[in-house]
């Protein structure tokens, strides 16, 4: 029952580890702190905080790709070190970094390799979060037909899977998607 | 879990990064933000004690007064911090709202004082943390219906009568509450008495007295005085007739009145008495009817209505009611259960009292509740076994729901004793008002001398102007003011009673149906004092000084006016009552539209006419010589 605490490193190194200064990571820890006295944050706290921000649907299944992209060092928790690194990635990080981490959000057996079904599964989370009153009506079918547009356009050599090259290629000649990225970078 | 939401929102947008590669369209443009980003300290003083919060954390729920620039008109720009003249004690608390999401109820403070601090600063209730919300909530209910006691209380009791009451209610309000009037008082002690007296006679009249000669055996006093305890019965329940049939006419809503226990306690008190006379004497039929005279026990009940305790032990009672079934259920599956057990174990004794199941009950009830008569015993040793178990369990099962009941009881009796209590300090505190009331009104009638004669000479006033307060200056200006508007002038509650009584004597009073004053007083026919009775009655805290001019007021049937044109006399009430100075048409309308016309005092009033012919009493003067001028004041309608 003892109560996990755990302590982040020091200022500095995590200043030189990410891309935030020292005001933006006082900020940041004094939030983190608020929230998750213990120092680290669990899986149900996530899915907890991630269901706040998604009340009509359901969030739980996309928070849990979500803990797991963020603890990288796979031990159950989420500690400061973590949170900052992913939001350093996220936020500061170059497109190709971006991308790299969102295909490791999508690779939920960190295999290096996107199949149709671990894209259903966080396509189908993601569409979990829309809820049931949506327009146009939510369709069985629509999260698999969303997979195959995904897969036509990413699977370069048809072979079932994407792998990390693949993506990058492929979102990089995509103008869109790099415009975007740019999009979520002044949200601190 | 506000707070999470605000520090988390960086992260769920910055996780959205997630979603762009899967993106079926174009994103949408993300929201400027250029507000400065980085924290400041901000300094709180709060009637001295000065607490310091980031910036942000107040930023979290902008929808208070801290969150919100609805703060900005607390800062103090000399000492560069937000000053807040509350309670420092409680803003401990709506702080560490901010800080840590939730909202702690101090148990130690008084629950209404709190609300008003979370009034204050904008935050609802609602989010008070599930640690501290029992308790609010249960000091908060607390604290409703003691109020609401407080109010019914004095609607019932201590409010007088409407005006215009019809007899009926009179005497519904009369049985209601006996100490309204003498008669009902009186009829409350008779009622009282025959119910003593009938219950005594049921039970003398079975006591044996001696045989008349010529019979040996004893009889039942009943039947030596047979005469004599008929005559009593009969008078008894002649009383109870008329008691309930009046009751019933009063009624204001008779279904109901029906239906309440009180009267079919009554009912089933007189009932056996009139079946007995329409009975014939056959034998047969008599037998029954013998045993309904058992019902004239009931009478007994009848004396809830004059005693409280009685009463609160029939609400326990009542509120009890789970607990009681409870208990009785749990007590029917005992005894059957002993009941069988204990047959079934002496089934073989020779001569064994426990015939069958339905015999044991008997022993099973007996030695439950360790009465143990000892008519019925176990003699084989499984009985014996069993007995013992059965009556230590029933020790067990009686004793556990009387401690709930008995805090029940506790309570409601305190309930009852909290506002008898409350009822005797209204008492005196509204005694208090009045002296308050009556030592403005004397001050302001001084003042009004004292400005009379400094019109004259001004020497004089400059000396009594001085012992008076700046508030109080302004205060009687005001009254002035309004004595001026109205063109009436106040006096106090000596003068106008004298007034009063020389006026009742020549006084016409008008039928006019189209009044419409606060109570709705359709027809006036009685004179002007009862009426100012009734009106200071329904106002409890009217001050008949000024009903004067509301009494003329009163008489115009054109003018739209709600009563109590009395100027707040009291400080505290200032605030209160400053409300009831509505008049619907403009004061200006009133003054210019007052015309003094001497009318004698015996016309008749004639309904065509909208203006009122009867005489009014006008302006006082404030004069306490018997020679005063009343002119009849005539407004027309505008």
């Amino acid at each position: 029952l003892s109560a996990v605490r755990h302590r982040p490193e020091g200022l500095e190194q995590l200043e030189a580890q990410t891309r935030f200064s020292r005001k933006e990571l006082q900020i940041l820890y004094r939030g983190f702190k608020n929230e998750c006295p213990s120092g680290v944050v669990n899986e149900d706290t996530f899915k907890d905080i991630y269901a706040q921000f998604f009340p009509q649907g359901d969030a739980s299944t996309y928070a849990h790709f979500l803990f797991n992209a963020f603890d990288t060092d796979h031990n159950g928790s989420v500690s400061f070190e973590d949170f900052v690194m992913g939001l350093s990635i996220l936020l500061r990080g170059t497109v190709q970094e971006k991308l790299n981490w969102a295909f490791n959000l999508y690779d939920i057996n960190k295999d290096g390799y996107i199949t149709k079904e671990e894209m259903l599964d966080i396509m189908k989370a993601i569409y979990d979060m829309m809820g049931k009153c949506t327009y146009p009506v939510l369709k069985e079918e629509t999260p698999r037909q969303h997979v195959e547009v995904f897969f036509q356009k990413m699977d370069k050599n048809k072979d079932g899977v994407v792998t990390i090259d693949e993506f990058i290629d492929c979102c990089q000649n995509d103008e869109n998607i790099m415009r975007s990225m740019h999009l979520f970078e002044n949200v601190l | 879990m506000a707070a999470g939401v605000a520090t988390w929102l960086p992260f769920a947008r910055a996780a959205a990064v997630g979603w762009l590669p899967l993106a079926k369209k174009t994103m949408p443009k993300p929201p400027v933000d250029n507000s400065s980003r980085s924290d400041e300290i901000l300094y709180l003083n709060v009637s001295g004690v000065r607490f310091q919060t980031w910036k942000n954390t107040l930023d979290r729920y902008p929808d208070t007064l801290l969150g919100s620039s609805e703060k900005e008109f607390f800062f103090n720009e000399d000492t560069e911090e937000y000053f807040f003249d509350r309670d420092h004690e409680m803003f401990r608390h709506i702080l560490n709202f901010y800080r840590t999401g939730k909202l702690h109820y101090p148990r130690h403070e008084c629950i209404q004082a709190f609300d008003e601090e979370l009034a204050f600063y904008g935050i609802v209730p609602e989010i008070i943390g599930d640690c501290c919300m029992e308790e609010y909530r249960d000091r908060k209910k607390e604290n409703q219906e003691r109020l609401a006691e407080d109010t019914e209380a004095n609607e019932v009791m201590d409010a007088p009568l409407p005006p215009d009451s019809t007899p009926r209610e009179r005497l519904w309000r009369a049985f209601e509450n006996p100490h309204t009037s003498t008669m009902a008082l009186v009829f409350y002690y008779v009622t009282g008495f025959f119910i003593a007296v009938s219950v005594i006679a049921n039970v003398v009249e079975t006591v044996p007295c001696r045989p008349p000669e010529g019979r040996v055996k004893d009889l039942p006093c009943g039947e030596k005085y047979q005469l004599a305890f008929f005559c009593m019965d009969t008078a008894c329940v002649l009383i109870f007739t008329f008691e309930y049939l009046m009751r019933l006419f009063a009624a204001p809503s008779r279904c109901k009145f029906m239906r309440s226990v009180m009267s079919v306690i009554d009912v089933v008190a007189i009932m056996p008495y009139y079946i007995g006379l329409v009975m014939p004497e056959n034998e047969d039929v008599s037998g029954a009817f013998v045993t309904l005279r058992v019902f004239r026990v009931f009478r007994i009940f009848k004396f809830s209505r004059h005693s409280q305790g009685l009463r609160i032990l029939g609400y326990t009672l009542k509120s009890c009611a789970s607990e009681l079934g409870f208990l009785l259920f749990s007590l029917t599956m005992a005894i059957i259960i002993f009941a069988t057990v204990m047959f079934y174990a002496e089934k073989g004794t020779k001569g064994s009292t426990f015939t069958s199941i339905p015999a044991s009950f008997w022993y099973t009830i007996v030695t439950m509740t360790t009465l143990g008569y000892g008519d019925m015993v176990p003699n084989t040793i499984a009985g014996k076994i069993f007995g013992s178990i059965c009556s230590l369990s029933g020790v067990l099962v009686i004793a556990l729901p009387v401690p709930v009941i008995v805090s029940n009881f506790s309570r409601i009796y305190h309930q009852n004793q909290r506002a008898d209590k409350r009822r005797a300090q209204q008492k005196v505190r509204l005694a208090r008002i009045r002296m308050a009331k009556k030592g403005t009104t004397n001050a302001f009638l001084q003042y009004k001398e004292d400005r009379a004669l400094g019109d004259r000479d001004s020497d004089s006033t400059a000396l009594c102007v001085k012992n008076r307060s700046a508030f109080e200056h302004q205060h009687h200006h005001l009254l002035h003011c309004l004595e001026k508007t109205t063109n009436h002038e106040f006096t106090d509650e000596l003068t106008y009673s004298e007034l009063c009584m020389t006026e009742s004597v020549g006084f016409r009073t008008s039928r006019s149906t189209s009044l419409s004053s606060q109570q709705g007083a359709q027809n006036n026919p009685t004179g002007c004092c009862p009426r100012r009775a009734r009106r200071r009655a329904a106002m409890r805290l009217a001050n008949s000084t000024a009903s004067v001019s509301r009494g003329s007021v009163q008489e115009l049937d054109t003018l739209h006016v709600k009563t109590t044109s009395i100027p707040p006399q009291t400080r505290s009430s200032l605030n209160a009552q400053a409300d009831d100075l509505k008049l619907n048409c403009g004061e200006q309308d009133f003054t210019a539209a007052i015309i003094s016309i001497p009318t004698p005092p015996a016309n008749t009033p004639d309904e065509s006419l909208p203006p009122s012919p009867a005489p009014i009493p006008g302006i006082l003067r404030n004069t306490r010589a018997t020679a005063y001028t009343h002119e009849t004041v005539k407004i027309s309608s505008l």
